[in-house]
């Protein structure tokens, strides 16, 4: 599998492990409260959201209840004032800010740190 | 060494009816069930049930629904049952019954409840065949079998159990005659103005009814079987079938037999302890018992107050006890619904009361007569209502009272001047509001504040109300809900963490102020902390559909991908498909009613084939395609479009199918066009969307192939149009659709299915489908058959509309979005590699087709951080 990745004239980007940034998308291409998902170079995917406040979340696509690639499709919403993306499969609930399970306290999302530059 | 059982002392109930079901509870509350030795000698093949709902057989209530007899309770009470084995005889000296099979057992108590038998007038011919009587399971089920070859049937009989009996055979749709030799209908519970009105009512449903005249013969054919009957007037009536419906007669022969004191007219005569005058070892409850004030009670409130009293003195035979229940009189309040008609009567309805005076409200016109008697000083005595009996619960409880408003008030309809309603919070503590187990207004209160009940169900476990005919629930509601709002107890009914509104609320709060967006809603209308916040997966979808259900009526968009919209829909309407287990979506066409072209099959399977689908037949008669990648979907549906197909709607809460068998036209049987109608009906509702979805289908016969009654809406075609049946459920908790209205045109049932939807849609909770609403608000199916069948709340002009706008804005949703290049653009795997498909996706072969490759979602999981697992050392999942 080939990958073509456009990383040119990207403005919301992703901070990967090695500290470096990856663009993905155009800010326009990320509507308030829905996902898009990106993939990221060491093959992992990404979810990335934004609220209606415009601030920007990224946690691990993968949904670690059903292994589906689907967490960006999920819907997204506030809880307590934070913020959460609910899977679109089984419906655990995930804080986007730290990727902790809100209805499974041993479950933790990878979370990546998001910015539009 | 062996210990002899100490002898255990035994109760035999001989019948196993609602009144015997009700003495055998009445022995377990009081522990008699655990003290003594219970045998119970039932003559019908099944355990007691609902004598009082046979009728509503016919409406789709099976002999399993209409039971009352708990299996667990007979096991956990250690009660032998024996169904089928009734008493023969009985020897009051040795104290033995003997029963059918042989079995003799001895009793300590023995208590009759034998119930009663119809009353045959002693006609020619009676016995027949075609001649039948209407009291048991069994006689309903000979009379549907012998129904399927007649086309015309006549009751002998004009009173409630008449009614009821017409009420059947005009469900099975035989054309009905009614012959009461009374000068009217109910001669026992209504004066002659409400049998006027009742007869109005009754007529205009198509049968016929014969007053003032006696059935002198029933005429037989060559082969002895029913043809006809010849009446006192000297006219013959020609019918297939006869049911004889002319009263009851208490069953007592068991008790003459044993030299038991049975009264002049029947009835095995009891004290006021409901024990008989002659053997105080036996007890008679129920219809086969003279009371003490030398009546025989036919009605089941009474019968329930005389298993308790005998339960009570048995209970405190030995004892000093001098607390004993008596039984000296029942009140003979009654409130029916006869074929389709409210009828009640309470308390004094035919005003023998010295010096009381009537107020009276008729309305011919509307099949509406409303009748008080009031005495001098302003109490209620009693009444009768026909046509519209809402005011029973209240009025009922009343009786014996001056009530807080004007009589007259009582009686007018809403909007003729009527005041204030009189609600169930004006009744005073001690005001009876289930007369079946005389239940007090202070008990369902005390079931409220002491118990802690906070819902009908629970108050009705508590305290038994409601649970006899049911006719209290609506004030039992008014009650619950008065009381916990009295007790300040917070009961937060809101949709979700974001709303404290209902969803019913925010309808209205949406309707009403044309509110476009959940955004707007969230920020005007939400609780305090969620406003300015992103609300949550509950109210976003609600919210979004409630805006599509009225998007024309409020000027907001239909199309549930436009602006906010889109993101506020669960990601199948998101996508327009439906999401499976490995994120890959399945596709789903419409295919009206069933029916589809051989051009059409093949476009399905070419697309299937090309694009590797799994593919299979659903449950509502379409063919579901599997496997789709989320940036194949736009493709697949450009051959779809393209071949004339639209969506199906399988991912909405919206209509999804209407299924139908192929009626008259392929049918030998059939006697509509189903399939034309389903279609009609598939195009008219398709993308409308509501609270959950909707499932429909069509039949074209009374055999049901469709399993209409299975639908939220289910259509059978009768021989001159259409009954319309709905709250039909499969599923976890599978109901039968209710009867909501007989023999409709094409635009009747049209109007009438608009009605129901859009009131459903208006007032139903999130997820919640046509069975649990019509279970759940308050008034039940009579209710909803009040609002959209007779207008009773003035919204079906409205209702109307919005339905007419909805089916004149209706676009498809596919159609529209393969046109839209930026919509099209969301439909990839990866927002910065649009040709990637997601890796995780990938499928293996099995059975000629495929299935999602499971291990492939395994790869690479690591779904709880290691350092995490490390401390709390908990199972990885």
């Amino acid at each position: 599998m080939t990958l073509a990745l456009e990383t040119t004239g990207l403005k919301v980007r992703i901070r990967l492990a090695d500290g470096t940034w990856f663009g993905v998308c155009d800010p326009g291409a990320l509507l308030p409260g829905r996902g898009v998902a990106a993939l990221l170079p060491d093959g992992r995917q990404v979810a990335v959201f934004t609220d209606r406040a415009g601030r920007l979340y990224a946690v691990d696509n993968r949904d670690p209840f059903t292994g589906a690639a689907v967490l960006s499709r999920g819907l997204t919403g506030t809880h307590r004032g934070r913020p959460f993306v609910a899977s679109p499969l089984l419906k655990q609930r995930f804080d986007l800010e730290t990727g902790r399970c809100l209805d499974d306290d041993t479950v933790r999302l990878r979370t990546y740190e998001a910015e539009a530059g | 060494m062996t210990i002899a059982p100490e002898a255990t002392p035994t109760i035999v109930l001989v019948g196993h009816g609602m009144v015997g079901q009700r003495f055998l509870e009445a022995l377990a509350e009081r522990g008699l069930t655990a003290t003594h030795r219970v045998v119970v000698l039932c003559e019908e093949p099944r355990p007691a049930y609902d004598r009082v709902q046979l009728t509503s057989y016919f409406s789709g209530r099976t002999p399993e629904d209409l039971s009352v007899t708990d299996p667990r309770f007979i096991e956990d009470h250690g009660i032998e049952l024996r169904v089928g084995d009734p008493a023969e005889s009985v020897d009051r000296e040795a104290r033995e019954v003997t029963a059918r099979s042989g079995l003799v057992v001895g009793y300590d108590v023995l208590v009759l409840a034998t119930g009663s038998y119809p009353f045959v007038p002693p006609v020619p011919g009676k016995d027949a065949e075609g001649c039948f009587v209407y009291r048991t399971i069994e006689d309903l089920l000979a009379i549907e079998e012998y129904a399927k070859n007649a086309t015309t049937g006549a009751v002998v009989g004009g009173g409630l159990l008449g009614l009821e009996a017409a009420g059947a055979l005009d469900g099975l749709g035989l054309t009905s005659h009614i012959v009461e030799f009374a000068p009217r209908l109910m001669p026992v519970q209504v004066d002659e103005g409400g049998g006027a009105a009742l007869l109005r009512t009754i007529e205009d449903r198509g049968l016929s009814v014969h007053t003032g005249v006696g059935t002198q013969e029933i005429v037989t054919g060559a082969d002895g079987s029913v043809t006809g009957m010849r009446l006192s007037d000297g006219s013959e009536l020609a019918t297939d079938l006869v049911v004889f419906s002319a009263g009851v007669r208490p069953r007592d022969q068991l008790a003459r037999d044993c030299g038991l004191t049975v009264g002049e007219r029947g009835g095995i005569a009891v004290d006021e302890q409901c024990r008989t005058v002659a053997d105080p070892r036996v007890f008679a409850i129920g219809e086969c018992a003279l009371a003490a004030d030398g009546r025989v009670y036919g009605l089941v409130a009474p019968g329930y107050e005389q298993a308790q009293t005998a339960a009570a003195a048995i209970a405190a035979d030995g004892t000093d006890e001098a607390d004993r229940l008596t039984f000296t009189g029942a009140d003979l309040s009654t409130k029916l619904k006869l074929l389709g008609v409210d009828v009640a009567s309470f308390g004094d309805a035919h005003g023998t009361t010295d010096g009381c005076l009537d107020v009276v409200y008729s309305d011919s016109r509307a099949g509406l007569y409303k009748k008080l008697v009031v005495g001098g000083d302003g109490t209620l005595l009693g009444g009768i209502l026909v046509g519209d009996a809402e005011a029973y619960g209240t009025l009922r409880a009343f009786t014996g009272s001056v009530p807080p408003v004007p009589p007259e008030s009582l009686v007018l309809p809403a909007g003729a001047g009527a005041p204030a309603q009189l609600g169930p919070s004006a009744l005073p503590d001690e005001a009876v509001v289930c007369s079946c187990h005389n239940v007090t207004k202070g008990t369902v209160r005390g079931a409220v504040t002491e118990h802690g009940c906070t819902t009908v169900p629970e108050v009705k476990k508590c305290t038994k109300a409601g649970t006899g005919c049911g006719s209290c629930v609506k004030v039992l509601g008014q009650l619950v809900t008065a009381e916990l709002e009295a007790g300040g107890v917070e009961v937060d009914r809101g949709l979700c963490g974001c709303f404290a509104q209902t969803r019913e609320e925010l309808y209205e709060i949406v309707h009403a102020l044309r509110v476009t967006s959940h955004r707007e809603l969230l920020d005007r209308y939400g609780r305090e902390g969620a406003r300015g916040g992103d609300g949550c997966e509950v109210c976003k979808p609600t919210v979004g559909s409630v805006i599509a259900s009225l998007a024309p009526v409020i000027g907001a968009s239909g199309y549930v991908l436009d602006g906010e919209q889109a993101a506020l829909q669960d990601t199948n309407d998101h996508f327009l498909a439906n999401l499976q287990r490995n994120g890959s979506y399945s596709v789903v066409p419409r295919i009206p009613g069933g029916e589809i072209a051989p051009e059409k099959l093949i476009v399905i399977g070419e697309i299937a084939r090309d694009f590797g689908l799994y593919t299979k037949i659903t449950g509502g008669q379409r063919i579901d395609m599997f496997g789709a990648r989320v940036e194949q979907l736009p493709v697949i549906w450009a051959r779809l479009v393209d071949a004339g197909f639209e969506s199906g709607h399988a991912y909405g809460k919206s209509l999804r199918t209407v299924k139908s068998c192929v009626g008259q036209t392929w049918c030998r049987y059939g006697v509509q066009d189903s399939v034309r109608m389903a279609i009609d009906l598939e195009l008219r509702y398709r993308g409308l969307r509501s609270p959950h979805k909707l499932k429909s289908a069509v039949s074209g016969c009374a055999r049901e192939c469709a399993e209409a009654r299975s639908k939220d809406f289910g259509v059978i075609a009768t021989a001159s149009g259409w009954n319309l049946y709905v709250g039909g459920n499969g599923g976890a908790t599978p109901r039968h659709a209710d009867l909501l209205a007989q023999d409709l045109s094409d635009a009747e049932l049209v109007r009438l299915v608009d009605r129901f939807l859009m009131f459903y849609i208006r007032t139903a909770d999130r997820l919640e489908r046509t069975s649990a609403w019509l279970e759940r608000i308050p008034g039940g199916l009579d209710h909803v058959r009040d609002v959209v069948v007779h207008d009773s709340l003035g919204i079906c002009d409205e209702l109307e509309a919005q339905m007419r706008a909805h089916v004149s804005h209706y676009r498809d949703e596919w159609a529209e979005t393969i046109e839209d290049p930026e919509k099209l653009a969301r439909f990839v795997s990866f927002v910065n590699a649009p040709d990637t498909p997601d890796p995780v996706v990938g499928f293996v072969p099995e059975r000629d087709q495929m299935k999602p490759d499971l291990p492939l979602l395994n790869i690479g999981m690591r779904p709880v951080q290691p350092e995490e697992a490390a401390l709390e050392g908990s199972a990885q999942r």
